[in-house]
């Protein structure tokens, strides 16, 4: 590993690390990118590729982000945004769970669904499209349904999980999992126009009460469908949260919705009561 | 007795975004979405005074009921 060290901090330009040398480490040293991506960040080296992170995202924040494990439930609208943005972060670890293969109606807003893809799984799909973004990024496509049954084994070290899901009966089963486990949870939904965000962190319910008159069925998306820009917005919404909830920064979406209707162009917050300081338990990073 | 009603996103179509109603006294807020023409299973998230509320939650006089529709895709 001293070798290794030596060998990036030779390798530095203008005091960061770039990706040719990266790559070029790993090769000489037969380990991965992500080792490689590891050992710079425990040791204040700056890939260049996050520059621009500038003072928003510190180095030390970056290892953070590096060390974490989110997983994405869902690989469709909100997913392929999702993804893209955590991949772009730089989070170590990203699980990607869907069950289901691209169709041309997906075409219209998911942002892994291409001609070329029309028929792939869509897990296998974010999979190529992470490692052609960040190759540091290890993967872990699962081309599965996320259910209570495999809840807890998929959740296993999970830092966060954004729930990125189509279904309101499985966001429900989600949302248990994570509190059984104690895991913080970035829910979002869309439909048309309109869409809102949450976090819930263990020991909170905001999102069975968001659905709590809900018995079954889908909601105003099965009128209404979605457009290119809603899945994007609440997307990246989603992953501010997850960023924050590693990086134990900010103030989360706590016990608060965030509203969205990009029709009249309105954000409005409902407000589910008082947040308590649950942060004890918590796999909070910082 | 009067409320205000505030309708969010979709509920607002052909309707309004917010308005006075004359309602009779112990009216439940699901009585309003009924006269509204909506059924239960279209709601998603019952405010009174910005509080979070169940569909058999009783108004009182010069109370805000806001109503949101079900929102749940991906």
């Amino acid at each position: 590993m001293n070798a290794l060290l030596r060998f990036l901090q030779k390798q530095l330009v203008e005091g960061m690390l770039p990706w040719s040398a990266q790559v070029a480490a790993a090769q000489r040293f037969g380990c991965t990118l992500a080792a490689v991506e590891e050992l710079a960040l425990e040791h204040g080296i700056f890939p260049a590729r996050y520059q621009r992170n500038c003072t928003t995202i510190t180095i030390a924040d970056q290892l953070l982000l590096f060390q974490s494990r989110i997983i994405v439930i869902g690989c469709g609208g909100l997913g392929g945004y999702i993804m893209e943005g955590l991949a772009r972060l730089g989070v170590g670890n990203i699980v990607a769970v869907d069950p289901d293969i691209f169709e041309e109606h997906n075409l219209n807003r998911q942002l892994l669904a291409t001609p070329a893809t029309l028929g792939k799984p869509k897990v296998l799909a974010a999979l190529a499209r992470v490692n052609e973004i960040n190759p540091a990024v290890t993967v872990t496509p699962v081309m599965d349904a996320f259910c209570t049954a495999n809840g807890r084994e998929l959740l296993t070290g999970v830092t966060v999980a954004v729930d990125a899901l189509d279904s309101i009966s499985y966001r429900l089963e989600l949302a248990d999992s994570c509190a059984g486990m104690g895991i913080p949870m970035i829910h979002g939904a869309i439909g048309g126009w309109y869409g809102h965000v949450v976090t819930q962190l263990p020991g909170e319910t905001t999102v069975q009460d968001i659905y709590r008159n809900w018995k079954n069925g889908k909601g105003i998306e099965k009128e209404l469908g979605n457009p290119a820009f809603t899945p994007a917005v609440v997307a990246s919404l989603q992953v501010a949260e997850a960023c924050k909830v590693v990086l134990g920064k900010g103030e989360l979406l706590r016990r608060r919705k965030l509203n969205i209707d990009l029709l009249d162009m309105e954000f409005d917050e409902v407000n589910f009561g008082p947040v308590e300081d649950m942060d004890e338990g918590l796999h909070l990073a910082a | 007795m009067q409320i205000t009603l505030k309708l969010f996103a979709t509920f607002r179509t052909a309707r309004f975004k917010i308005a006075p109603q004359e309602v009779p006294a112990g009216t439940k807020c699901l009585a309003i979405v009924i006269n509204l023409g909506l059924t239960e299973d279209e709601v998603g998230v019952v405010l009174v005074n910005g509080r979070h509320a169940t569909l058999d939650h009783i108004l009182h006089d010069n109370d805000t009921l806001s109503l949101f529709p079900l929102v749940g895709g991906g």
